[in-house]
């Protein structure tokens, strides 16, 4: 089975910050880290490959450090690594990324067929979640998203049975491959790197694309350019009103909240119950 | 594109097993607001099998319009047989906005509908207004940790669609008397066709049952000082039959399991009121719970960004206050003689 993971490059947003003054992200504040969802994924792809066999690639649409990441892919078990890096790629929004993207899994493809592309659930900077079900679309392929487990791998019907979270539960999905699966946290532990892994990433060489390097590209459909969306402003988020402020002694303030409370009696009616 | 062609607010109406699920009636709300503001109608969007009898409820909401696809194939949800109805209604019909619940089918449903329609998509928006001097739909969205706020816009683009976070918008009070239009659509739909199959769908009921749907919150946060402390919570809780929640310091101490957090990496909450007691107001927790209808805070100190949400502040020690209230309310519980529950 050949898989496919596309990972991110993203700032950590733990350590992010915002300057006040300009409502901007401080880019030097935060250190550019694998996007944690895509670490699962790529790991569940490491566990499918030692189950029935098979490669694992990823790829990446990023500038050229980007390929850090497809180390630390490597690292957790990947065979191959892609990266397509392009000034024409720049100010994409999830339209134009899964465009990008789709067209490299074309090309990956080419190579060698591939039976499933895994996507995280969403990259932690962008936060959207769009780009996997839009390279699904692209490739006319089903998605499948929010997986929290891969239950079981059919080869010779070429399906496999997922578990899919839901708002509240879960469901059980059987899906043709080649499909996308988008993958939640729970779907497994990233486990510690053994050191051949280690060595081998050290001295890997990503592979580099530019948009010359695909095929049958629509350049209006690349970048800024192919974007429908773009960002209008920033802003801090509106301060709600505040209330009042009881005064008084603890019992004062106890007090008068009671009896506020029970003013606002029509809101939340105070039933009495025998 | 013609952008003028199309025109009217469209919801997506998500419904598991014939009930519409609540994020669905909230959109209905806000996109009434919005189609108000543009002088449209606004339609309601069910999909489904056997679904009919529910577009009654999608007018008393608030919607003029019902678009209903019902075909034994779209009996679960799958993105590969909604999309299909629905992209074809938007193509049929070009509705200028479209908004989907931002939940784990809504999510899945509008990314694939604005991959074929070449449209702009906005991810888990909070704000939703109109431009009117330029007749533009700015959808506003939490960006990098909730710390500021991102107003994304399509211009070139229709439908101009956004998924909206549950919990955040109003629905309106159902209206009995209100009428609307019901516009059934065909589909071919073959479950041959289909290269996915639901097998089966557990349902969780334990975790909802527990916060989301809650009338009273108790929240603690760290200024409890320990898990003994913490334990106060419980009795406030248990005199006024309440749920009782933490902030993610709380989880991460191990004070609450995970699924009872609250804020932007925990659970939305709007319940009737809202006690907030030993927990500073981060925004990332703030916007987990400031849609509730009455917000208690309690914190020792005057400046903490709680009391900016907060409906009524106390200042003053959680050890000293809590005992107080619970000896109130059970003051008043022993009164009229029964239990304290809220509607
Ligand atoms: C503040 C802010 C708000 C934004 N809001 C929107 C919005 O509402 N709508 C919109 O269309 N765009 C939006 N964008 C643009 C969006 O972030 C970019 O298009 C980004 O390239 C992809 O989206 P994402 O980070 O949300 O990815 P997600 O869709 O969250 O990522 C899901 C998965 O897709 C894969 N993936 C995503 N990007 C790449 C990549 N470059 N290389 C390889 N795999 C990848 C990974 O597997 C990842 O886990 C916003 C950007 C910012 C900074
Ligand atoms: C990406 C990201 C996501 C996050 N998601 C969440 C989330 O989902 N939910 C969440 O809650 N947080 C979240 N956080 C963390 C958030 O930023 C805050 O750190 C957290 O909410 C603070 O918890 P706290 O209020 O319990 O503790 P603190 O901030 O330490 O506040 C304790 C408060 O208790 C008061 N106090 C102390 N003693 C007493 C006393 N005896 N009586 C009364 N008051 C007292 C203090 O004055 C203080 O205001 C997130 C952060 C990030 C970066």
């Amino acid at each position: 089975m050949h898989i496919v993971v596309c990972v991110k490059q993203v700032p950590d947003t733990k350590i992010i910050k915002i300057n006040p003054k300009t409502n901007t992200l401080d880019r030097r504040s935060a250190p550019a880290i694998l996007n944690p969802y895509d670490a699962h994924a790529v790991q569940e792809a490491v566990r499918l490959k030692k189950l029935v066999g098979g490669t694992v690639s990823v790829v990446s649409m990023g500038p050229p450090q980007a390929t850090a990441i497809i180390k630390k892919s490597v690292e957790i078990g990947a065979d191959e690594g892609y990266l397509i890096s392009d000034r024409a790629f720049a100010g994409a929004d999830t339209l134009a990324t899964s465009y990008a993207l789709s067209k490299a899994l074309e090309r990956i493809a080419k190579i060698k067929p591939i039976d499933m592309v895994i996507c995280g659930k969403h990259a932690i900077d962008g936060d959207t979640g769009q780009v996997g079900p839009g390279i699904a679309r692209r490739l006319d392929i089903p998605p499948v998203t929010n997986v929290i487990e891969v239950t079981e791998v059919i080869e010779k019907d070429k399906k496999v049975v997922i578990k899919r979270k839901l708002t509240s539960g879960y469901e059980i999905i059987q899906a043709q491959l080649p499909c996308l699966l988008t993958v939640e946290k729970e779907i497994n532990e990233v486990e510690y790197s053994p050191l051949p892994n280690m060595i081998r990433a050290a001295k890997y060489e990503s592979i580099i694309w530019t948009v010359a390097d695909l095929e049958n590209v629509d350049k209006v459909q690349l970048g800024l350019k192919g974007s429908p969306t773009i960002v209008g402003k920033m802003f801090s988020p509106p301060k709600p009103e505040g209330g009042i402020r009881l005064e008084g002694t603890a019992n004062e303030q106890v007090n008068k909240l009671m009896d506020l409370l029970m003013e606002k009696k029509e809101l939340f009616t105070l039933q009495t119950t025998k | 594109m013609n952008l003028s062609e199309y025109q009217g607010v469209w919801v997506f109406i998500e419904q598991n097993e014939g009930e519409i699920e609540g994020v669905s009636l909230e959109l209905l709300g806000a996109g009434r607001t919005l189609a108000d503001k543009l002088e449209v109608p606004l339609a309601g969007v069910l999909l489904g099998d056997g679904v009919r009898s529910l577009a009654n409820q999608v007018v008393y909401y608030g919607a003029d319009e019902v678009y209903i696809i019902d075909h034994p194939v779209l009996k679960d949800y799958r993105t590969e047989s909604y999309m299909k109805g629905v992209i074809e209604l938007a193509e049929k019909y070009k509705p200028e906005i479209f908004l989907y619940g931002a939940t784990p089918n809504g999510k899945d449903l509008a990314s694939a509908v604005a991959t074929d329609l070449s449209t702009g998509l906005t991810a888990d928006t909070t704000m939703l207004d109109i431009d009117l001097e330029n007749r533009l739909f700015e959808a506003s969205r939490p960006a990098f940790g909730g710390n500021i706020m991102a107003t994304i816009l399509c211009k070139k683009h229709r439908p101009q669609m956004a998924t909206v976070r549950p919990k955040v918008m109003k629905a309106l009070e159902v209206d009995h008397t209100r009428i609307g239009k019901i516009i059934e659509e065909t589909i071919s739909l073959k479950e041959e066709d289909m290269r996915t199959k639901v097998i089966q769908i557990v349902k969780d009921v334990s975790k909802k049952a527990n916060l989301a749907d809650a009338h009273v919150i108790i929240c603690g946060g760290k200024g409890m000082g320990d898990l003994q402390n913490f334990q106060l919570l419980y009795s406030l809780a248990d005199s006024i039959g309440a749920s009782v929640g933490g902030t993610r310091d709380v989880v991460e101490a191990g004070w609450l399991p995970h699924h009872l957090q609250i804020g932007q990496t925990g659970e939305t909450v709007t319940p009737k009121i809202y006690f907030a007691v030993g927990l500073s107001g981060a925004i990332q927790h703030t916007v987990g719970m400031k849609n509730s209808e009455i917000i208690i805070a309690i914190n020792k100190d005057p400046n903490a960004p709680i009391f900016d949400v907060a409906t009524y502040g106390i200042v003053g020690d959680a050890m000293e206050i809590l005992p107080k209230l619970i000896e109130q309310f059970n003051e008043l519980k022993n009164h009229t003689g029964g239990e304290l529950s809220y509607v």
